[in-house]
């Protein structure tokens, strides 16, 4: 089955040589990078697309198994649901009887979007994330109603907007009136919580690449949201991965869709800065 | 909300031995689960498969529970004509999922 036992059978540490190998094998690189160059220098490098800017990708800490499903885009699990996020873009809900398309039209018109998220809203004057805006653009725009934080089809729309912006770097700004929800996401980052009484850094920071039990710690980047999980053998966001990091060290998990979980998500996309877009991921 | 996906290669010729691809949505529920109230969550599975290529059975398979979420089976035939190739795949309860692709031999 799926889930934390995965890695009993390939205990020994994921070797540099195996990653390599398993990167650069295999006929074209796994993210199509930006025509336009933004993707700087490493284009023709298929190994240091996950390791940018001193950070390494999540990809580089799963088996050859798991990157072999990321890299095909047949084989990844998670395009049926991208399939499904494109039948909804086109379909028209709401009093207003528009679609996503109506005033958005091709989905592709999006890249470069969703890789500024989560960012203060012009509107509103809050933080929000990309389910934010897309549920404010459903409920104010559309008068259609806004979809639950937890449900199939939000993480339908918002894997389909985020993969537009795959192989752009991950772009969130922390600064003007980002600046106080991000000092706030950092304060998060770094707070003890719950029952183990570690906070965030404890793993990803202190001790990315050991092992905690049976699990390979990465360092907590989040460029590939929303991912197919193996664990949940389906896709989730970021939210619902912060509900088993939560539960993980014993702590009461937020509500997906929270202000808290919002400011955090700022505070660890931040981090990723610089990582290139990869969702759909696939992790274990 | 069930789809399925089927991957072909783009080119070939005929007498080619052709890897056929396919992949379905299904929660593919093994009967061996719980929930949070320890009731056991029924099985519900995906059972059978078939291929048929212009009308003749080329491939056919049994499933079982062990198979995980989202079932991607993957086989081999021979190309002999252009045609359709039409996949179903059976559920427990009877229902089935139907897709085709058009197969182009050269």
């Amino acid at each position: 089955m799926t889930g934390r036992f995965w890695m009993l059978g390939a205990a020994s540490a994921v070797s540099a040589a195996a990653i390599i190998a398993a990167c650069t094998t295999g006929p074209t690189p796994m993210i199509p990078l930006p025509a336009d160059g933004s993707a700087g220098s490493f284009k023709s490098d298929p190994v240091t697309q996950f390791e940018r800017a001193g950070k390494k990708s999540g990809f580089l800490f799963a088996t050859p198994e798991t990157q072999t499903m990321q890299k095909d885009d047949f084989d990844n699990p998670a395009f049926l649901l991208v399939d499904q996020g494109e039948a909804m873009w086109v379909k028209a809900e709401g009093e207003n009887g528009k679609s996503c398309g109506s005033c958005h039209g091709a989905v592709a018109n999006l890249r470069g979007v969703g890789n500024t998220y989560p960012k203060v809203s012009k509107d509103t004057g809050k933080l929000f994330t990309l389910e934010h805006q897309i549920n404010y653009c459903r409920t104010e725009r559309m008068k259609a109603p806004a979809l639950p934080y937890t449900s199939a089809n939000m993480f339908a729309l918002e894997t389909l907007v985020m993969y537009q912006s795959r192989g752009l770097p991950m772009n969130v700004s922390n600064e003007g009136a980002a600046r106080p929800f991000f000092e706030e996401g950092d304060k998060l980052y770094h707070t003890r919580r719950g029952q183990l009484n570690v906070a965030c850094i404890h793993c990803h920071e202190n001790n990315s690449g050991n092992y905690i039990r049976a699990d390979l710690l990465s360092e907590g980047r989040s460029n590939g949201f929303p991912l197919y999980r193996l664990k949940w053998a389906g896709v989730g966001s970021f939210d619902r991965r912060m509900e088993e990091c939560y539960g993980q060290v014993r702590a009461e998990p937020e509500p997906f869709g929270s202000e808290e979980l919002a400011k955090l998500q700022l505070y660890v996309n931040w981090r990723a800065n610089g990582l290139l877009v990869e969702t759909p991921a696939v992790r274990r | 909300m069930s789809t399925a996906r089927i991957r072909l290669p783009a080119s070939i010729k005929k007498g080619d031995i052709v890897e056929v691809k396919t992949l379905v949505t299904h929660t593919m529920e093994s009967g061996q689960r719980r929930d949070a109230q320890n009731n056991v969550i029924p099985r519900k599975i995906l059972n059978k498969f078939a291929c048929t290529y212009n009308g003749k059975e080329v491939f056919k398979a049994d499933l079982a529970a062990a198979i995980s979420a989202n079932p991607y089976l993957a086989f081999f035939i021979t190309a002999t004509e252009s045609g359709t190739l039409d996949f179903v795949w059976t559920d427990d309860d009877g229902s089935t999922i139907k897709e085709s692709a058009k197969i182009t031999v050269a």
